[in-house]
């Protein structure tokens, strides 16, 4: 094992309320590709940001070479060799190439700009990494995949030791990232140490020599590729002991789904470029459909796709078994869908407004704006959610984001079932929130299924999935890899097919 | 290597071929358009807006916006004015006049900044501080009698063309120094636009001012500067305005920011920032004042006229912008 080239020791970082990273350790090494693992909330960004200056340590120790740094700015972490490339790419979109490979570093002459070295810097920087661009273009002319290319440029441009890469492949197909890995390669046979920062495992176990795991803000430790199979990276970085999850009990089947009904909602061969692969999925009333899958797995992005926030480039869509199109979140509304967001905060509530304009919102944009609902009938709505699912409020016109993110919740659920969806798409409902509001919203999943309801649950505790699915749909790296049903619903079977690779004792039983 | 025209450069040439269109479509319908006396009167009316707007333009480059340019721009004329009335001597009024605006401006722009305030607002109020400032100066119109103004200055005109008169009487045809400052603004500007650190550390700011800063871009020097920059034109522009009017006034130029606003985008820079030229700005500027002179050759039409002529056209140059930036995204 060579010596670590940047090294960082017993590294702390607080937050008001929060310790972001706890005495964590980590040391990159010349010559390798060393990715840093960890789910939402791991501490994986701020590790960063401290090591490139973005944020000030509170704690510990950063050495590169042999020498103490203290980066106080991305600009003094690049100065003494460590660059990065972020997940968006961060450039001037309407400077040309040449200037956003030397933006803050060009040469000049008596104080002027000497345009011509710049370009023949750019096209040596972007020659190294095997690309031929016309540099004076603006850098809007060129794809996504090559401003991200161009952003490793300038990223190595400058004489870079430390390269780190925070999820740069999130908005980058296949093929692209196959060329962008072919460049790492080269880049790390160079003699440059890299970090890689992602959640798509198979692109982890085809780059990294090393892998660092860290859970909430505590370093779970560093391991060759080679020691740390697919399971106990899954395994560590959920914080499951792997010999626990081999010994955890199968569950009973849930109860299965009856009737020859057509589904409420089947695609095929439904996906969208850099977004999420072609996908078979059906969805029958009286169901929970669960999908499983790490951060970035492609959830959420299904969800859109099914809602039509986001709009699907291939495949089909079936409502009832009749072919039908979702092309916006308006068309859902009058299909009968309802969507509860990942992100309640900044996606669901509406801050400012009361609990009953909350509550109320879905309904009126079903009935048409110009149709408001009678204040007598948004009164005994209101009184009848409130009721039903238990909300803590002290009124009806109470500002909802008064309430307790349990209670919010609950409102965006009222929101949807005022509308008397036939699908509720529910992505993350329990993030955030108590443990008996937890226990609140999961008993109004059963009901809602057991009322007829087509339920689609978005959950990343994996436990708590497999309480409350029927079936679920397993996701890895963007594309479906399983589907779980009857005895498979478990939280062993649903970790294996997250993994990939190892087979479960219980095997994902086909679609 | 194929010729083409890079698409950031499309709304300049558009401007730059209206401008022509206008002058064409003058010398075509009136017989003494033709005459240079029309191109010197039109670098010298315009001068102070011009000086003004290549200011705006580098606010607006930086993803900005400059309210307080009128303001500024008449409390300076009442300034100097004021100043030559008390006995100081015209070269010293002059340099505490600039020296002001550029303070001023830095301190909109230390403001915004710091305080990470909208600079719509912030130059909101630093317009009517401005107004209001001028009025403590000296509350009504002052004229400026000071020999240097009308022999010095004078003397500084640059003879250019000789036209015969109708009665057969030859006579030179001079550039005022008015018109010599506003170029010279524009070829300074154009050049720290393009050619220096500081020009495009000022796009790159309006393109992105979030990558900017992860780029190592100093944000905030930068932005200080733009406004700093901005202050000092526009009292470079107050300046260049006693030349013209011989005269200082609290009252005047009431909505010369708006103008100068309008003559940058005309003359093609997005108002979202990152995208223009100093270039673009001379001839929005001239595309303004052909316009006015229109109107005058007209002779029976109202000068409203000129306000409906740079509205039709103001809106048709932002629509070409959309369209151009909606087929870049594509």
């Amino acid at each position: 094992m060579s010596e670590p080239l940047l090294e960082a020791r017993g590294l702390t970082k607080r937050f008001p309320g929060v310790v972001a990273l706890n005495a964590v350790n980590f040391a990159a090494r010349a010559g390798e590709v060393h990715a840093l693992m960890g789910e939402n909330g791991a501490g994986k960004s701020t590790l960063i940001k401290c090591l490139t200056g973005v944020y000030p340590r509170d704690e510990g120790e950063v050495t590169l070479g042999s020498r103490v740094i203290h980066p106080r700015s991305p600009r003094e972490a690049e100065a003494a060799g460590i660059s990065t490339v972020y997940q968006e790419v961060n450039l001037i979109p309407d400077l040309s190439v040449a200037e956003n490979i030397c933006l803050g570093r060009q040469s000049t002459t008596f104080g002027l700009l000497r345009w011509g070295a710049m370009r023949t810097r750019a096209r040596a920087a972007l020659a190294r990494l095997g690309l031929t661009l016309d540099v004076s273009l603006p850098l809007t002319s060129y794809s996504i995949a090559i401003q991200q290319l161009v952003a490793l440029a300038r990223a190595i441009d400058v004489a870079a030791k430390v390269l780190i890469l925070d999820e740069p492949t999130s908005s980058l197909d296949e093929r692209e990232v196959a060329e962008l890995f072919a460049i790492v390669r080269r880049l790390r046979d160079e003699g440059m140490a890299v970090i890689f920062v992602t959640h798509f495992l198979d692109q982890v176990y085809e780059i990294a020599d090393r892998i660092t795991v860290l859970r909430n803000g505590q370093l779970i430790g560093e391991f060759p590729v080679a020691a740390l199979p697919r399971l106990q990276l899954v395994a560590r970085m959920m914080g499951r002991d792997v010999k626990e999850i081999e010994a955890m009990d199968h569950r009973p089947a849930a109860a299965p789904r009856s009737g020859e009904a057509p589904p409420v909602l089947a695609v095929r061969g439904f996906g969208r470029r850099a977004s999420v692969k072609p996908v078979e999925l059906a969805v029958h009333a009286g169901e929970v459909l669960g999908f499983a899958g790490l951060l970035g797995s492609g959830r959420t992005e299904l969800a859109r796709l099914l809602f039509g926030i986001d709009q699907a480039d291939c495949g089909t869509l079936e409502i009832d078994g009749r072919p039908a199109t979702v092309r916006s979140p308006q068309a859902a509304l009058a299909r009968r869908f309802g969507f509860t967001p990942e992100d309640r905060k900044t996606a669901g509530i509406l801050p400012n407004l009361t609990v009953r304009e909350n509550l109320i919102v879905a309904l009126q944009v079903r009935r048409g704006l110009w149709k408001r609902i009678p204040r007598v009938e948004q009164d005994a709505l209101v009184a009848k959610f409130v009721a039903a699912l238990g909300i803590k409020t002290s009124g009806p016109e109470q500002l909802i984001k008064n309430l307790s993110g349990g209670n919010q919740q609950k409102v965006i659920l009222s929101r949807w079932l005022a509308t008397e969806p036939r699908l509720l798409i529910l992505d993350e409902p329990t993030r955030g929130i108590d443990v008996g509001a937890q226990a609140d919203i999961e008993r109004l999943i059963a009901k809602f299924r057991d009322e007829g309801l087509a339920v689609i649950f978005i959950c990343s505790e994996t436990a708590e999935l497999a309480r409350n699915s029927q079936r679920i749909l397993v996701l890895r790296d963007r594309a479906k890899v399983a589907e779980l049903s009857g005895a498979a619903v478990c939280e062993e079977s649903i970790i294996h097919a997250i993994a990939g690779g190892a087979s479960p004792p219980a095997g994902p039983a086909g679609p | 290597m194929k010729f083409r025209v890079p698409a950031q450069l499309i709304p300049l040439a558009a401007s730059a071929a209206v401008l022509v269109l206008l002058y064409a479509g003058g010398c075509l319908a009136f017989d003494g358009f033709t005459s240079p006396r029309v191109v010197i009167n039109l670098f010298g009316d315009n001068a102070f807006v011009g000086v003004a707007a290549v200011g705006a333009t580098f606010v607006i480059l930086s993803g900005g916006i400059d309210l307080s340019v009128g303001a500024v721009v008449a409390l300076t004329t009442i300034s100097v004015a004021a100043l030559l009335g008390h006995g100081v001597p015209p070269l010293a009024a002059v340099l505490l006049v600039l020296a002001g605006g550029a303070a001023f401006g830095a301190f909109l722009g230390f403001i915004i900044h710091w305080f990470e305030l909208p600079p719509f607002l912030i130059t909101l109020g630093g317009m009517f501080l401005a107004r209001g400032l001028g009025f403590m100066v000296h509350p009504e119109s002052l004229g400026i009698t000071h020999p240097f103004y009308g022999e010095t200055v004078g003397g500084l005109a640059i003879p250019v063309a000789h036209v015969t008169t109708a009665s057969g009487r030859v006579q030179t045809l001079t550039l005022p120094f008015t018109a010599q400052c506003f170029l010279a603004v524009v070829l300074v500007a154009s050049v720290a636009a393009k050619w220096t650190r500081f020009g495009r550390n000022v796009y790159a700011i309006g393109s992105s001012e979030s990558s900017a800063r992860l780029m190592g871009v100093p944000v905030g020097k930068t932005k200080i500067l733009v406004y700093t920059l901005a202050g000092f034109l526009s009292a470079l522009g107050g300046v260049v305005a006693t030349f013209y009017m011989q005269s200082g006034n609290p009252a005047s130029f009431v909505g010369l920011e708006l103008d100068a606003i309008a003559a940058v985008v005309i003359g093609g820079t997005l108002l979202r920032g990152g995208v223009g030229f100093i270039s673009g700005t001379l001839v929005g500027v001239l595309i303004l004042g052909i316009i006015q002179t229109l109107i005058n050759f007209k002779g029976d039409l109202n000068t409203w006229w000129t306000k409906i002529a740079i509205g039709g056209l103001l809106l048709v140059f932002i629509m070409l912008q959309q369209a151009l930036s909606r087929r870049r995204r594509e």
